[in-house]
């Protein structure tokens, strides 16, 4: 399955899913709340000593780096205009220690590990009538309909450009609409003749 | 559905199957590049339509469960938002807000579709716009949150408004002929059963 | 055995069909007319998934407006596009969700589903991306996931529509062999070689109810 995630065996690799998380929880929430650039360089420093120690190799970590520093750049130049130089830092120190720390998290974190964190916190829920595995299930029907959708996508902008409509938007999304219904309605049906949905 | 005889249960499959695909269908919006709009030689991400139409189409039930879908499986890792983005940060980073604001969207867009007998294009533009509207109240005071300043956030987000209202005249248009092509889509039981 | 009793059911205020009455014991029917005519809504209320407005329904004692659940584990049933039909990633994951409810282990299910498509001619195809397969593959493999739960009735809703003429012919001698009673819908009427009985609906009404020669002539008739 194509996702973010970044194969590895270090401490960080390893940590619990749900330790992550909370981690991650805490961390946004102190960034939120701490407005002093001092205590967000410590984060920001902090959440780097992660990518140290995740050992993400160059080209993973470069390419965020580089969307990142842009973005950086950006939002300090309009901060700086519009409130300030200190206030600019401290802004560009939130987004920067909470996007690296968020990126983090999601690139070492396979997202089969998350499934099986989620189908085990929801456990509990079973009892309420929640059936667990549908996690997995959910994940593996809606990456199956963006490939058919996709597909659907491709024919329909096919169609429109054979109509010479390419720039019409209704000539796309009308048709790609009604057909992704119907892929839904026969979806349906193919779930339920294959007792999907009944308990 | 004018006279539905039977009580007609529709089966949790075809829910499902509903919600899923929308889901999909947003993702599909934000993976698949060049969809030009009017006649602007620039393709523009129209994935923030999506919710919209979601709640126009499919209703505010099965709308919004398709939206929280469609954000699960990006904070779970799948790159499934415009630019190939997934994972936390889009919805830690300073737009996140708007991010979690397209569950209210298509709520409200539904809630008002629902509303109607039969949803025609004045309703639409109202319940479009009432969910951009719901977006924007959630996602400038995150943005504020972030900069320490919410009318700053205010006047930068005003950027996006004239693409935005553009969607939403799109998106009530789009879901109107929907509406005509496929009568009865908010409420139809696809399968019956049970 | 199949039971319609005096079946009739509406969309809206449009009659699709009226006053069915069929007893089908058959192991191979086949439901023919032109488009329109009701054969699929027909099919469909064999599981359920459409409830008739009017009438009974029973299949082999099941009643689809009381058991749902039941009989669709009884009936499996084929749908024209194999790829509606698909909903996991690969051949084999794709078999093996239909054994979801079945208690059985995940090694387990993994192993019948090899099985299965090993059965009906896709040996190896296990691992191999399912939207990837050919279009009569895909047929084969919505069949595979409906034999793997091994119902005792089979619907086939114009199942070889997409499909090029051999593998239209492999499918159709695939359900000359199935031990399954099959009710097939269908506009090829090539197909019906060896079935039992043939029902002609035109209007949502039963024009015509025999062996496949004499009702096809009728059927030929019709439509001239
Ligand atoms: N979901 C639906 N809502 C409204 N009308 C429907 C629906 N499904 C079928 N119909 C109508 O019911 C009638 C019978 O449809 P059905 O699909 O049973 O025909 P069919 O014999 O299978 O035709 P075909 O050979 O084209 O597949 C048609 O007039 C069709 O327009
Ligand atoms: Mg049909």
């Amino acid at each position: 399955m194509i996702s973010a995630h970044e194969p590895g065996t270090s401490v960080v690799h390893r940590a619990p899913v749900g330790a992550k998380l909370l981690a991650l929880f805490a961390l946004a929430a102190a960034v939120f709340v701490l407005g002093s650039p001092l205590w967000l360089g410590v984060l920001c420093g902090v959440v780097l000593l992660g990518y140290a120690l995740a050992r993400i190799p160059a080209r993973r970590w470069l390419r965020t780096a580089r969307a990142l520093l842009i973005l950086a750049v950006f939002v300090f130049a309009l901060q700086w205009w519009l409130l300030g130089a200190q206030a600019a830092l401290v802004v560009c120190l939130r987004l920067v220690t909470a996007l690296a720390a968020a990126n983090l998290v999601t690139l070492t974190t396979p997202v089969d590990d998350v499934v099986s964190a989620v189908e085990r916190w929801a456990r509990p829920l079973r009892r309420f009538g929640v059936r667990p595995e549908s996690v997995g299930l959910l994940v593996g029907l809606t990456m199956q309909a963006v490939a058919t959708l996709s597909g659907i996508a491709r024919e329909v902008r096919e169609a429109a450009k054979a109509r010479g409509a390419e720039r019409s938007v209704t000539a796309f999304a009308v048709p790609f609409l009604v057909r992704t219904l119907r892929h839904a309605d026969e979806l349906g049906e193919a779930l339920a003749a294959r007792g999907a949905g009944d308990r | 559905m004018p006279d539905v005889p039977a009580p007609r249960v529709s089966l949790p499959a075809a829910d499902l199957a509903r919600t899923v695909v929308f889901a999909a269908f947003i993702a599909v919006l934000g993976i698949f590049p060049g969809i030009y709009l009017g006649g602007s030689g620039v393709p523009i991400v129209i994935q923030n339509a999506g919710p919209l139409l979601a709640g126009a189409i499919l209703g505010a039930r099965r709308g919004t469960a398709s939206v929280v879908l469609l954000l699960a499986l990006v904070a779970i890792g799948l790159p499934l938002l415009s630019g190939g983005r997934g994972g936390l940060a889009p919805f830690v980073g300073p737009s996140g807000g708007f991010l979690f604001g397209w569950i209210a969207s298509a709520l409200v867009t539904g809630l008002i579709v629902q509303r109607a007998e039969r949803p025609g294009l004045p309703v639409l533009l109202m319940a479009t716009t009432a969910g951009l509207a719901v977006d924007y109240a959630i996602g400038i005071p995150f943005l504020g949150a972030y900069t320490g300043d919410l009318g700053a956030a205010a006047v930068q987000s005003l950027v996006f408004l004239p693409g935005d209202a553009g969607k939403v005249v799109a998106a009530a248009v789009i879901a109107a002929v929907v509406h005509r092509a496929l009568p009865g889509t908010l409420a139809r039981p696809a399968v019956h059963g049970e | 055995m199949i039971e319609f009793s005096r079946v009739g059911h509406r969309f809206g205020d449009r009659v699709v069909l009226s006053d069915v009455e069929l007893t089908l014991p058959e192991r191979r029917v086949a439901f023919v007319g032109a488009n329109g005519s009701g054969k699929s809504t027909l099919a469909r209320m064999i599981n359920g998934l459409v409830l008739p407005d009017d009438g009974k329904v029973l299949v082999d004692g099941l009643d689809p407006a009381k058991d749902g659940r039941k009989v669709r584990k009884h009936v499996g049933f084929v749908f024209t596009n194999p790829d509606s039909q698909i909903v996991m990633p690969t051949a084999g994951e794709d078999v093996a969700f239909s054994l979801r409810g079945s208690g059985l282990s995940k090694a387990e299910r993994a192993r019948r589903a090899a099985e299965v498509l090993a059965e009906y001619g896709l040996d190896g195809y296990a691992e191999h991306p399912a939207h990837q397969l050919s279009g009569g593959q895909k047929q084969l493999l919505a069949l595979c996931a409906m034999l793997v739960l091994d119902p005792a009735v089979l619907v086939c809703d114009e199942p070889t529509t997409l499909l090029d003429l051999r593998n239209k012919r492999r499918f159709a001698e695939l359900l000359g062999t199935l031990r399954q009673q099959v009710v097939l819908v269908t506009h090829d009427l090539d197909l019906l070689d060896g079935f039992d009985r043939v029902v002609v609906l035109d209007g949502g009404r039963v024009v015509a109810d025999d062996e496949p020669e004499p009702a096809l002539r009728y059927y030929r008739k019709l439509a001239e």
